[in-house]
């Protein structure tokens, strides 16, 4: 259930426009952002603000990368596999997030800090190899600047390689 | 080399609204707002050969005459920021280099057409880049470049920034209209077209970020000055040049269109990176061809590129090296299309994944000498799909059977890829 003075800011933002369906991205980033990813539950709070069946909704959801159906961790780190960063080191810089993170594609940390996701090129060709975590890009990556952006996140990374043993 | 839409570009910063103006920013929004017919807007641009720089390449002015004077109301006007062709980040550094020239354009546009809504339509990797314009649309509103009866004349828009949340097939612009709409991006194939029946079945202009940039200049120096910045005089204007891959300097370039392949990778992005040599290019992101050698000199303009049997696309260059297996970087970008395509239609949704496939096999040696004709094959049928974007996923695997069959033939002969000890 969405809280009644957040589900008020969203009725807020969808009342500016002429036809509410136009904002179903805005609601679902502001949903995602506050709970982390779209439950069933929110994807049909979702619906029912935008005058929606639950099923055109979920046609949108499923639709694009950076929305999430399932529970995310705190940092989504996406991976660019565009065929720049694939030529640029991709394959390395992969590794090394999997090694120190004990994860794959498509897997969260199991304290649910950190999940691992691909996307497509994300248009930073120029500072090429690059990822995302939470929005924000990482550019011109190496295995030394990984350790470096995860460590600023909190995550131990010399502990971390003893547990998974992966390193 | 003369700086258009990059002339107040900084290391470190956007430029401000202030030296925009400064530098003769929102003039044309002045002069041309109540003043010039809307028919004359139209013929500035189709004088100036003003051609789409989001790939197409269709002539703007023309684009704009298509919204008939007795249309219905409200018009639209779509301003494509969703930039998500591989290797292309141009329109990325246009909007962190002197966003108010996108604004400006958009309402010169939005004028020619009496559209009073403007939308931006942004790619999710780019939310920086949606939060600047978001501010800078505030402070054009404030200073009456926006909003209501903009400078006294009569004309008012309204321009808004609508998020995308990562799908390329919105970059297509009957997708983008369904996507804007809250609806699954599916392209519509047209007649009707967007102009006449866009969104909410109103006539809706969609123009790429560049192109929208370029409207004030040419409002303001004229159709005659524009076509004088080209290298050649059968092209116009400049163009915002992405290189990236095997070269020193990775970078987006303005130059004047139709600069020569050769000179933008020598002299602009820094040459080759030390120890790699130059092998080919995709001239204009992944759904372009890759070029042969012999074109390394060719003019990097929609004309010139044509009629060389190759697309300008978006001038985002990605460079291979000697060393890079082209197998693999095909590979690579049909995964992406197969992954990218919507869906809708059976050629794309069933054609693409199994044309990966097949590279995936010959990558990991286990090709056979039939693959390459069915490949071929698959390049064509492909064609019979809904929209361009399996046509233009077909093009990397076409041009790379064409032009370096042999590399193939290695894969397939020594049952592995000739570059796998590269690391």
């Amino acid at each position: 259930m969405i809280p009644e003075d957040f589900k008020q800011q969203l009725q807020q933002h969808i009342a500016g426009v002429e036809h509410p369906r136009e904002k179903v991205m805005d609601v679902i980033f502001m949903l995602q952002d506050r709970f982390g990813y779209l439950s069933d539950e929110l994807l049909e709070d979702a619906a029912s603000l935008l005058k929606m069946t639950p099923l055109e909704v979920e046609e949108i959801a499923t639709f694009y990368e950076f929305i999430y159906r399932r529970p995310v961790g705190g940092h989504v780190i996406h991976v660019c596999d565009g065929v720049v960063c694939w030529m640029s080191g991709y394959t390395a810089i992969l590794d090394h997030l999997r090694g120190r993170l004990g994860i794959d594609f498509g897997e969260t940390t199991p304290d649910g800090r950190f999940t691992l996701l691909p996307t497509c090129c994300i248009g930073y060709c120029d500072r090429a190899p690059a990822m995302m975590i939470n929005r924000k890009v990482y550019g011109n990556l190496t295995p030394k600047r990984i350790d470096e952006i995860l460590e600023k996140l909190g995550w131990d990374i010399t502990g971390k390689r003893d547990d998974t043993g992966s390193l | 080399m003369t700086q258009v839409l990059f002339k107040n570009r900084h290391p470190d910063r956007i430029a401000t609204m202030e030296e925009y103006r400064a530098g003769g920013g929102y003039d044309a929004l002045t002069a041309v707002l109540g003043k010039y017919p809307r028919s004359k807007v139209q013929q500035l641009a189709l004088d100036a050969v003003l051609l789409g720089r989001g790939g197409a390449g269709f002539p703007a002015g023309k684009k704009w005459m298509t919204v008939a004077e007795t249309a219905p109301f409200p018009r639209y006007m779509v301003c494509n920021a969703d930039e998500m062709e591989p290797g292309t980040f141009k329109d990325r550094v246009l909007i962190h280099t002197d966003p108010h020239q996108i604004i400006e354009g958009m309402v010169i546009v939005g004028y020619s057409v009496m559209a009073e809504r403007g939308i931006i339509f942004i790619r999710a990797s780019y939310e920086n880049a949606a939060r600047i314009l978001e501010r800078e649309i505030e402070r054009a509103t404030t200073a009456g470049f926006l909003g209501d009866n903009i400078l006294g004349s009569g004309f008012s828009m309204k321009i808004s920034v609508h998020r995308s949340a990562g799908r390329y097939i919105c970059g297509e612009n009957t997708a983008q209209i369904n996507a804007i709409q809250g609806k699954r991006a599916n392209p519509i194939q047209p007649p009707p077209y967007a102009t006449e029946k866009g969104l909410w079945n109103l006539p809706t202009v969609t123009h790429n970020v560049e192109t929208l940039a370029c409207v004030p200049h040419i409002i303001r120096n004229g159709p005659e000055w524009f076509k004088s910045l080209a290298a050649i005089p059968t092209a116009a204007g400049t163009k915002l040049y992405c290189v990236s891959g095997a070269v020193q300097h990775p970078g987006c370039f303005e130059l004047p269109m139709g600069t020569r392949l050769s000179d933008i990778i020598e002299n602009h992005a820094g040459g080759m990176q030390a120890g790699c040599a130059y092998k080919t290019c995709l001239p204009g992101g992944a759904s372009t061809r890759f070029l042969p050698k012999s074109l390394y000199d060719i003019e990097m303009d929609f004309d010139t590129m044509k009629k060389a049997g190759h697309r300008l696309g978006t001038g985002s260059i990605i460079v291979f090296d000697e060393k890079t297996c082209l197998v693999g970087a095909t590979l690579n970008m049909m995964a992406f299309f197969a992954r990218e395509s919507c869906g809708w239609c059976t050629p794309c949704r069933e054609g693409l994944p199994y044309m990966r496939d097949i590279l995936a096999r010959i990558e990991a040696g286990d090709g056979k000498p039939e693959d390459i004709p069915l490949l071929r094959q698959m390049s064509k049928y492909v064609w019979n799909s809904y929209c361009a974007l399996a046509p233009g996923a077909a093009s990397p695997v076409e041009s790379l059977l064409t032009y370096f069959e042999d590399e193939v033939q290695e894969h397939i002969h020594q049952h592995q890829c000739p570059f796998s000890s590269k690391g």
